[in-house]
């Protein structure tokens, strides 16, 4: 049982990490995501960035959808307009990547801003569809505007360089990704203990007594779409800088939906459950394949098929015994032990 | 003291419904009034009238002098009109802390980036708001045990209390409460009625009402405004709006009010 946990000041009640031992076990993970890729392999390596840049993104639309309540299936449009815009501004203005990526996310909230706009007055699945809408045409506009996007082969960019060193392996582009994805998450997570976050919160509640109290709709919701689309541009403009090349296959609608899936599995309406939703979405099907190698040669022909199966049936199954996400169920671990040798 | 709230022939009508027929009703700055009526009266939609939520056809609301009948709702949360719900308005998926927060909201300060980057105003503008939530509201009402609870546990009387504890989080010039203590018990009744009149006394809030319990109406209330299908018929001081004939008939009936009978309408309408 966790005691002797007083406050003195309500700053200490209102800090992130309120107990010494969080502090503590949140410095041990962050040696850890120093040390991984020593002790990891390429492949290793590989995911890692992976999940990285959908830890971003997914962010990004756990504070549209999740926080504001506002569903967004564009997301992965938003993701595009970031990684072409880095694309762009590396190859044709030769901007180094510092300079590439804070601007593809603001070009992409821009573009989030004006797909906001009609959420001032749909909601629901009709906001579901507007944003399908913005989905489709700018994957029109990926494919047609060669003279930027390079239409259906896309565009390849140099690597990314920091004072003539390149990061272009795997290892580099690790150290690169965690360093952006950390402070953008505790940027979300300072968000949700301020007036800001509060008003986010309220509109997915109850937007009408959120207006009595004072709250500006308008200005909410488009300040959380314009938001949400920074994080997707940032993660474009990262994945842009990881493949080294941009295409319009890249940034699909089957991406917007993977994200969706990838909040509502981790848990809507918390940075956790962000974190946890986009690493279960890319960790289990690579886990799932691995199963299916270690069967042997015969079995991957005859498994392949059911790991997409078994895949839905994971999320299926998450969302029936835990409607609130992974986090709920790190929530309750995280209970219980400080509750031991109580129950709740 | 002057009128800190003036309605003047309010109109409102949905379709052919008149649900407000040139309503005028003054209330005095520091007082407690209370709009009473027959359920369907048009209570509520006075209410949301003055709140921003409907939109009158014809009529002014004036509040401290100037002409507010056109001002979104979050504008007139910021000149000081607070109010609280009839069926609770608070939002399930926060805390009662985070709840009663929201209600600063329009007098706080801090931008988009200043709160993502928690940079020193903005930490000391949340650290205020706690320090002053706590020792002005959440001690007041006598919350303190909940704070930490999302609002989706609590039982009915404590979240009114919460959803008070919001609007005077707004430091209102004018509470509008909407059925205060509807659906309480005698004890959770007559603690609403002291946090009220304590209000109204110690904080200089003026309160406009709307409330079915005639007791509570009638003994904390400076002047009751009487609405029927829309119309106001009757305005005074509580012992003469009970008096009044018109009353008794709206509340029961045009025979109890010729024979004289059942002086004072008790609780509540019909239905």
């Amino acid at each position: 049982m966790s005691i002797g946990n007083f406050k003195e000041r309500y700053q200490s009640d209102e800090a992130i990490w309120r107990t010494p031992a969080s502090r503590v076990w949140f410095g041990v993970l962050l040696l850890a995501l120093a040390a991984f890729p020593f002790i990891g392999n390429s492949y290793h390596l590989f995911i890692a960035c992976l999940i990285g840049i959908n830890v971003i993104s997914a962010t990004g639309i756990n504070i549209l959808t999740g926080y504001t309540g506002l569903i967004s299936l564009g997301h992965a449009a938003f993701m595009g307009v970031g990684a072409y815009s880095v694309a762009y501004l590396s190859n044709h203005l030769g901007l180094p990547f510092y300079v590439c990526l804070p601007l593809g996310g603001l070009l992409a909230a821009a573009v989030g801003l004006v797909v906001g706009i009609p959420s001032l007055r749909i909601k629901g699945l009709y906001l579901a569809l507007a944003t399908i809408a913005a989905q489709f045409i700018l994957g029109f506009v990926f494919n047609e505007w060669e003279s930027v996007t390079g239409g259906g082969r896309g565009v390849s960019l140099a690597p990314a360089e920091i004072a003539g060193l390149k990061l272009s392996t795997e290892f580099e582009l690790y150290y690169l990704i965690v360093a952006i994805m950390i402070p953008m998450l505790l940027f979300a997570r300072n968000l949700f203990r301020t007036r800001i976050g509060r008003a986010f919160i309220a509109v997915r509640d109850r937007d009408i007594s959120a207006e009595v109290m004072g709250i500006n709709l308008l200005h909410y919701k488009l300040m959380s779409f314009a938001l949400s689309s920074f994080y997707a541009g940032v993660a474009g403009g990262l994945m842009a800088y990881f493949f080294k090349v941009v295409t319009p296959e890249q940034f699909s609608f089957g991406l917007s939906i993977f994200f969706l899936a990838a909040v509502v599995v981790g848990g809507m309406g918390t940075i956790l459950g962000g974190i946890v939703g986009a690493i279960f979405m890319t960790l289990v099907p690579e886990v799932l394949d691995a199963i299916i190698h270690a069967f042997g040669p015969g079995a991957i022909a005859l498994l392949s098929p059911a790991r997409e199966i078994v895949f839905g049936l994971l999320i299926v199954g998450f969302l029936i015994f835990e409607p609130r996400g992974l986090a709920e169920i790190w929530r309750r671990i995280k209970r219980a032990y400080e509750l031991w040798p109580f129950r709740n | 003291m002057g009128k800190i709230l003036e309605i003047e022939n309010l109109s409102l009508a949905f379709g052919g419904v008149h649900a407000l027929d040139e309503v005028s009703l003054a209330v005095e700055e520091g007082s407690i009034t209370a709009v009473i009526g027959p359920n369907g009266a048009g209570k509520t939609s006075l209410f949301n009238s003055v709140s921003g939520f409907y939109k009158p056809q014809a009529g002014r609301i004036v509040f401290e002098g100037s002409d507010i009948t056109r001002l979104k709702p979050p504008r007139r949360a910021a000149l000081g009109l607070a109010r609280t719900f009839q069926n609770i308005a608070l939002f399930q998926g926060m805390t009662v802390l985070d709840n009663i927060k929201l209600g600063r909201h329009v007098h706080m300060k801090t931008g988009l980036l200043a709160a993502g980057f928690y940079l020193g105003p903005a930490q000391r503008e949340e650290m205020a708001l706690r320090a002053e939530i706590e020792r002005d509201i959440i001690d007041f009402l006598e919350i303190d045990h909940i704070r930490n609870l999302p609002v989706a546990v609590l039982p009915y009387g404590l979240r009114k209390r919460v959803e008070l504890a919001r609007a005077l989080a707004m430091r209102p010039k004018l509470l509008l409460l909407d059925e205060p203590v509807a659906g309480m018990n005698r004890e959770e009744t007559e603690d609403m009625a002291r946090f009220v009149l304590d209000i109204q006394q110690e904080r200089g809030a003026t309160i406009l009402l709307v409330e079915h319990d005639m007791d509570v109406v009638m003994d904390i209330c400076d002047h009751v405004a009487v609405l029927n299908f829309g119309r106001v018929i009757a305005a005074g001081p509580p012992d003469a709006v009970r008096e009044n004939p018109a009353v008794i008939e709206a509340y029961l009936g045009v025979e109890a009010a010729h024979t004289g009978e059942a002086a004072s309408p008790r609780h509540g309408g019909p239905g």
